[in-house]
């Protein structure tokens, strides 16, 4: 623990302040923010499933439940920080009921992914079919297939006429995410972070040690929900609308793609596989040669079958390789010089 | 006369229509150290699982120290102060030896002191070289003693043991022996086997199980001289 105050969260920050002055440079920061968000999205399924060794099929759900938590909240409320706030709760809490329901009805794997399958489908398919009048929270139509436009976007907390949006929009979304980042890498750290990767180890095991495991799983399932909430509520003001999209399928499994290309069990891995992915998928929208999806179905099968840890671990372990390899090199030489003065002395 | 720590009142453990274990009705004292023995399929693990909570029993109740724990979950059976290892070894292999141990001794202990006891763990059962060396990577004999570490890391004052010397080599079986001696020292311990060799080793009263019911229970010189249990445990021959 002494290290991660010392030496890591001082390196991380200094990092991130580097990215998040350099990239603007390199793309635009329209763009940039939705690089970020998904970052973040990404990130809360690399949280659950990297760590935690929960597949959840429905990171999306939890995304788009954010997206959509802000915007109703947003129409009725006017002020944008308690939207804010009330779109990390709503997933969190969705999350955790599910989570509960799942973990204590003791589901396996496999049927923890068709649940959460499911449930991401019912959202879908209820959110698209709230077209007519009748469905209103509030002041706020559900608008079904349409979705919600016009809510009120970021502001200054207290002062709903001074929006927060272009360039300053891009740096609360990059600071945010460092936050997240930071926020995350501690708990890890913290002992139920370390039990949490030992649930996903060997979760007998970890029960018949004397811990709660159900109850762990549901509380690390809902941190990672509140965190994809919040990268909906950011989408939102983003897109400045919210629709069904957020919830589909296609959706789901790409950030499943994202955290296998990035490198599932590293923090920074599904991030890098989020942007990355997603710019490249921004990239190939400007043309039409080749089908985008086609492409990213291509990426995912390369990488399951040359780089199956993903990339973050293979660059890891490429520079662990070429700098143990220098430094050893100079450890002999050093050797070589002190035996040296030793005959000469 | 001693505390009875672990008590079954006629468990019963049914398959469909296989009763695996019948109607078991078992005590053990404070600080006694009790071996289960029994041919392949007698209901030594059944009745090992029912009372870990690792299967939930059909009838009849399991007491540890007064409490009622029929039907528990394992970890809350671990969380009264109960140390068990399973058949099957159950460790976090992409771990290393010290992460392992320190988890368990974290359950029951704030941050420092679980350190602490963590440090003094592997001191004990001489982990000491292979203490950062991931779990995936030792070799079976030193598993298995990681396995104990885990055990003994958490205090227990109940210890069950679910065939902890299958598969190893002598030395590792009297290195295994000489640790479990020392938790009797401040459990009572109760031991599902097969290595008889290892059962004398640490001379203790033994539980004959024979399908799914206790054939006799006596210690294990007594036990080994008796013509039925040599009729069920060793076939018709002897």
């Amino acid at each position: 623990m002494a290290s991660f105050w010392a030496k890591e969260v001082p390196a991380t920050l200094l990092v991130a302040a580097l990215l998040i002055w350099v990239m603007p440079m390199l793309i635009g920061t329209y763009t940039l923010t939705v690089l970020v968000i998904y970052g973040m999205l990404g990130f809360s399924l690399g949280l659950i499933w990297g760590f935690g060794g929960i597949l959840c099929f429905g990171q999306a759900a939890f995304f788009g439940l954010g997206a959509y938590t802000y915007a109703i909240a947003a129409i009725n409320i006017g002020d944008s920080t308690l939207p804010m706030l009330l779109a990390v709760l709503v997933p969190a809490g969705f999350a955790a009921l599910l989570g509960a329901m799942m973990f204590y009805g003791r589901l396996t794997d496999v049927y923890l992914g068709v649940i959460t399958l499911v449930v991401t489908l019912i959202l879908f398919k209820f959110i698209n079919s709230t077209a007519g009048p009748g469905y209103v929270i509030g002041k706020a139509r559900l608008g079904g297939f349409n979705g919600i436009p016009g809510f009120q976007t970021l502001n200054v907390p207290g002062r709903p006429d001074v929006y927060i949006f272009g360039d300053p929009f891009y740096y609360f979304c990059a600071v945010l995410l460092l936050i997240v980042y930071l926020l995350v890498s501690w708990l890890l750290k913290s002992s139920f972070g370390r039990v949490a990767i030992g649930i996903r180890e060997n979760e007998t095991r970890v029960a018949l040690m004397g811990y709660d495991v159900r109850a762990r799983k549901t509380v690390l399932f809902s941190i990672g929900a509140a965190i994809a909430g919040l990268a909906g509520a950011l989408f939102a003001n983003w897109g400045e609308i919210v629709t069904p999209n957020l919830f589909s399928l296609g959706q789901s499994a790409e950030i499943i793609i994202w955290c296998i290309v990035g490198g599932l069990g590293t923090r920074v891995g599904p991030i890098v596989g989020a942007a990355g992915l997603a710019y490249l998928k921004f990239l190939l929208g400007q043309q039409s040669m080749i089908d985008n999806t086609l492409l990213t179905g291509i990426i995912l099968v390369l990488f399951v079958l040359f780089l199956p840890k993903g990339l973050v671990p293979a660059v890891v372990s490429l520079w662990r390789i070429s700098f143990g390899q220098r430094r050893s090199i100079r450890k002999h030489g050093a050797r070589r010089i002190r035996s040296g003065s030793m005959g000469n002395g | 006369m001693a505390e009875i720590v672990l008590e079954t009142v006629g468990l019963t453990m049914r398959f469909g229509g296989v009763v695996a274990a019948d109607n078991v009705n078992f005590r053990l004292k404070a600080g006694e150290l009790r071996c289960l023995i029994g041919p392949n399929g007698a209901g030594k693990s059944t009745f090992f699982k029912c009372v870990t909570g690792l299967l939930s029993p059909t009838g009849g109740q399991v007491f540890m120290r007064g409490h009622e724990t029929t039907g528990w979950h394992p970890h809350q059976v671990a969380a009264l102060g109960v140390g068990i290892k399973t058949q099957v070894p159950n460790l976090m292999d992409g771990l290393d030896v010290h992460e392992n141990i320190w988890m368990a001794a974290r359950r029951f202990l704030p941050m420092q002191d679980a350190m602490r006891k963590t440090a003094e763990v592997i001191e004990r059962l001489a982990l000491g070289p292979i203490a950062r060396t991931e779990l995936g990577r030792l070799a079976h004999g030193e598993r298995q003693r990681v396995e104990l570490g885990l055990v003994v890391a958490g205090d227990p004052w109940l210890v069950l043991l679910d065939e902890p010397a299958a598969g190893m080599s002598a030395d590792d079986v009297e290195r295994m022996s000489a640790i479990i001696r020392d938790m009797t020292r401040t459990a009572a311990v109760v031991i599902v086997e097969h290595d008889m060799q290892f059962i004398r080793s640490i001379a203790s009263t033994v539980t004959v199980f024979h399908q799914g019911a206790v054939l006799m229970e006596d210690h294990v010189d007594r036990v080994m001289a008796d013509p039925t249990v040599r009729n069920v445990y060793l076939g018709k021959k002897a």
